[in-house]
């Protein structure tokens, strides 16, 4: 419930520092973006701002053994820097390049009713769901000797 | 106040907000954690509405982006955001700020290849404004 809360709001102050950035401004991403051109730096000085803040954020988080409102810290993933990593940030530059939009602001953009967003989101939504579908070919969902799809449960333990 | 959001869903839940992953999160059928993202979403966009509300200059610009256009870039943003396992938030913000050799690299990657579609598509090209 706590947790819930404070979710929320985490995310209202995120919301509101995307707005008020200009994150959710694509000609300004764009501008920032484009550093052989009219280049626009305040978004770089807004990235610098966020990391001015998490830096120590960081290094206090390393200090704790655990969050303040639950048992622990949530495990990252442990992997390594590999082509998955290059091509995806490459296809996700380009995509940025193309639109203004990264997630957070196209969530933000679209939920106020932005037109460009309300283009963006579900395809960027459809592209996740693409990613899942491509991540899962093969997979196919398994059956016991009888042909009988085993149950969803049994699924889900078996893929965790 | 985006480092401060960040700061404190990592303080507070022990959560990295990075918006891909915990959008993503939403869209995995069977997953027993979707409140505090859906949550986390419904903030993002309460937030932006609060400031389009008290400061309604925020949201009036130019838009410069076909519809054929912007349906291409989300679904390359969407694919390419999981395959990297992060964006700009995840990776830029929170893996950056925690000197992660990934996170460093996938966001020099995504900064670079931005640029350099911005590069092609307004100078080179001259197609995008």
């Amino acid at each position: 419930m706590k947790v819930s809360f404070s979710a929320l709001g985490c995310g209202l102050l995120f919301g509101a520092g995307l707005a008020l950035s200009g994150m959710v401004q694509p000609s300004k991403v764009l501008g920032f973006l484009d550093v052989a051109g009219a280049f626009d730096p305040t978004l770089a000085v807004v990235m610098a701002g966020a990391l001015g803040v998490l830096v120590p954020a960081q290094a206090i988080a390393r200090r704790r053994a655990t969050p303040l409102m639950v048992p622990r810290f949530a495990e990252l993933p442990r992997l390594r820097v590999d082509g998955r990593l290059f091509a995806g940030s490459v296809l996700f530059g380009v995509g940025w390049g193309l639109s203004g939009f990264c997630p957070g602001p196209g969530i933000a953009a679209a939920g106020v009713g932005l037109r460009d967003a309300l283009w963006f989101l579900p395809a960027m939504t459809a592209g996740m769901l693409l990613f899942r579908a491509w991540e899962m070919r093969g997979q196919r969902k398994p059956v016991d000797e009888t042909g009988i799809p085993v149950t969803a449960e049994d699924h889900r333990t078996a893929g965790s | 106040m985006i480092g401060l959001a960040s700061a404190a869903l990592l303080l507070l839940n022990g959560r990295v907000a990075g918006i891909t992953g915990i959008f993503a999160g939403l869209l995995e059928p069977g997953r027993g954690d979707k409140i505090w993202r859906a949550l986390f979403v419904a903030g993002i966009v309460g937030g932006a509405a609060s400031v389009a509300l008290l400061r309604p200059q925020t949201f009036q610009f130019e838009l410069v982006r076909s519809p054929a256009l912007l349906l291409g870039a989300g679904l390359l943003v969407g694919f390419g955001t999981r395959l990297a396992n992060g964006c700009t938030s995840g990776h830029g913000l929170c893996g950056v700020s925690r000197f992660s050799p990934r996170s460093l690299l996938a966001t020099a990657t995504f900064m670079l290849a931005g640029a350099l579609t911005v590069f092609v598509g307004r100078h080179l090209l001259g197609a995008l404004p």
